[in-house]
């Protein structure tokens, strides 16, 4: 019980409830099933991509390119789908936008790893050239009118209900393979060899080096993880919005980290859990969706969101700060102060 | 001290390089005194955010928060001169307005500061993250004041600054040189710049040694809003306006141009020098690629793998360097 209150987690999901239970005082329209389902589809698309980035952030590194390397995916099949649509299935499209992202993704590693550039540079220039050929050869045209079968798709849902009025609404199947993606993750972070090691590199990379760990193999494995949610992230908003729009993502890199973040990853890598990623981006979306419901103007958006990040990430910082210090004096000489928690 | 050196000497080399190449392609009108006044007209805005960058690099942070704070400073200098301006009101009558916007906009970008270094210094938020929030929170701001409009119409004497010249040299430039200038003396010249570069190598070894950390970050990122206030007068004059959300593509830029500039991104190295190289080689490629006609965007792939490869010349330079020592 107390460890419940050392968790990050723990006041990220105390966050969650009392915004919950506020709006749903205001507005009884939010705590609805309806609303519910709404809330999980929008947030699938960051949720894909923080997937990504918790790896990254465990791992000690960054990634500033994921969405270019998700334009650059999803105007792949954007293009493919126009030309030869028919002859595709959705698992191929999958399956072709997942290949450039973990293609463009080792690009990344290999640069980090090789040339010990710092993950943030090597993200930053890679960013820059995707997105910069990208939109030379393409010239920022906006590609829509993708095949029946590719709508058809966007509108599965596993359970069907009924409005009042009629209409029909549930569990997305965009949802679906959210939710299959983060139990893949939890189970390689939580249960396998791999996992240990992308926490081991993160918290401090020369240990893991003695312990055996193979460097250039976890460094690969997380940044094309990274580029390989980031391609079917970029699957996943064609299917939602049906239109592929090559600056639609690039500069909403810092939303994703925010959100992350606000889960209780830390930028110095070797904690975050997938858990505390799920909070994150919950909290943001439900403070998104919440503000709307409450008719709150669309304009203070940004403020509510920079204000939750500062006071989150300062709590924890100023938790960790006191609880270190006090962990210093009683239990461990200086040198071992580093806190892992 | 071979490295620093050598760094610098690749950046002149590649300074040398970029200029041959782009007088080669366009003539040599490329070094005629229009294109070198224009050139020097557009590099002072990403110069001076540059600079605002570096010296949170220096202190091995990061300041994302340069652009929102340059908007929101810019939003409020805006709002005094289309305010408290009548339209019709003669020059002399608004250069005191002028002054009181400057003030009442440097004023914003220290306010930030001193945010970002509460934020930093004391709570213990690690820099991108703390600026990152602050970045997200100004803005967001911003837009509650404009409601996302632009502001615009400003009287002649802030157009003056960004637009006119003095002896031949554009404003602009003279402002991003007295920036660099006071820049350069900060760090090489006061405890406060010795102090920072120690910061960046390693703040546990400068805390034992008695220096006040938290005051250092303190006055970095309060001379890191500074900055960003400065750059956002050239800004709103140049543009005649201001908004929310200009310049955002300017944030991964200033990174670029620190590292390029020499900046470590894990602190401790870096001069104001080898920066306003870095800045110029930018600047000639952007200009002499858009007079051949050249995609905005191609620039912009071009940066980023110049500095990839500049930082694998410096790799592969201080991996040779350390080599020989052991032998």
């Amino acid at each position: 019980m107390k460890n419940l209150l050392y968790r990050h987690e723990t006041y990220v999901f105390l966050a969650i409830i009392i915004f919950v239970t506020v709006v749903s005082v205001i507005n009884p329209a939010f705590f609805t099933l309806e609303n519910f389902f709404d809330l999980l589809k929008s947030a699938s698309l960051m949720g894909t991509f923080a997937i990504g980035m918790l790896f990254v952030l465990i791992s000690g590194g960054i990634d500033i390119s994921f969405t270019a390397i998700a334009t650059v995916s999803g105007y792949t099949i954007a293009v493919l789908l126009l030309r030869i649509g028919e002859s595709l299935n959705i698992f191929l499209v999958f399956l072709i936008a997942s290949l450039i992202g973990i293609a463009l993704g080792m690009i990344n590693a290999l640069i980090i790893h090789n040339f010990k550039i710092p993950s943030i540079i090597t993200t930053i220039a890679t960013q820059n050239i995707f997105y910069g050929i990208l939109t030379v050869i393409t010239t920022g045209t906006w590609l829509y009118g993708f095949p029946q079968w590719f709508g058809d798709f966007a509108t599965i849902r596993l359970f069907t209900f009924y409005t009042k009025g009629g209409a029909p609404y549930g569990l997305s199947i965009v949802t679906l393979i959210w939710i299959v993606l983060i139990l893949i993750s939890w189970f390689i972070l939580r249960y396998t060899v791999l996992g240990r090691g992308i926490y081991a590199m993160g918290g401090n990379t020369l240990s893991a080096q003695r312990a055996g760990f193979n460097l250039f193999g976890l460094t690969m494995f997380v940044y094309s993880w990274m580029g390989l949610m980031a391609g079917i992230g970029s699957v996943i908003q064609a299917l939602l919005v049906q239109t592929v729009a090559p600056n639609s993502l690039v500069g909403k890199e810092m939303d994703v980290i925010a959100a992350v973040v606000l889960g209780g990853a830390s930028m110095a890598g070797g904690s975050g859990s997938v858990l505390g990623m799920i909070l994150g981006v919950t909290l943001i979306s439900i403070l998104g969706n919440g503000m709307t419901i409450m008719r709150v103007p669309a304009v203070w958006y940004n403020v509510v969101i920079g204000l939750v990040i500062i006071v989150s990430v300062g709590a924890s910082a100023y938790r960790r700060k006191i609880f270190t210090r006090r962990k210093v004096i009683t239990e461990t000489p200086p040198s071992g102060g580093q806190s892992a928690a | 001290m071979l490295r620093k050196t050598s760094y610098l000497g690749i950046l002149l080399i590649a300074l040398v390089v970029v200029t041959v190449l782009m007088t080669l392609f366009n003539g040599i009108g490329f070094l005629s005194l229009r294109n070198l006044r224009s050139m020097s007209f557009q590099l002072p805005e990403l110069g001076i955010l540059t600079l605002a960058m570096m010296i949170a690099m220096l202190t091995s942070g990061i300041n994302l928060s340069i652009i929102a704070t340059s908007n929101l400073s810019g939003i409020m200098m805006a709002l005094i001169l289309t305010r408290l301006v009548p339209a019709e009101s003669p020059l002399a009558g608004s250069i005191w307005i002028t002054i009181l916007a400057i003030l009442a906009g440097l004023a914003i970008g220290a306010i930030v500061g001193m945010l970002n270094g509460f934020l930093v210094a004391v709570v213990d938020i690690s820099p991108i993250l703390a600026t990152l929030g602050t970045m997200i929170m100004i803005s967001g701001i911003s837009v509650v004041i404009t409601e996302g409009y632009v502001i615009s119409g400003f009287p002649q004497a802030i157009l003056t600054i960004g637009n006119k010249s003095f002896l031949g040299i554009p404003n602009p430039m003279i402002i991003f040189l007295i920036c660099a200038g006071v820049m350069a003396v900060i760090l090489n010249r006061t405890p406060l710049g010795t102090r920072i570069y120690m910061i960046g190598s390693n703040p546990t070894a400068t805390f034992y040694s008695g220096v006040n950390n938290r005051k250092v970050l303190f006055r970095t990122y309060i001379i890191s809003g500074i900055y960003s206030g400065v750059a956002a007068i050239i800004m709103i004059s140049r543009f005649n306006s201001a908004k929310a959300d200009y310049g955002e593509s300017y944030l991964l830029q200033t990174v670029l141009a620190a590292v390029l500039g020499g900046i470590s991104a894990s602190g401790g190295f870096g001069k104001v020098s080898g920066l306003i190289i870095s800045l110029i080689i930018m600047q000639m490629i952007s200009s002499g690629l858009n007079l051949l006609g050249v995609s905005n965007f191609l620039t912009i792939a071009l940066w980023g793998i110049i500095l990839i490869l500049v930082m694998v010349l410096k790799y592969l330079l201080e991996k040779g360097v350390s080599k020989r020592r052991v032998a």
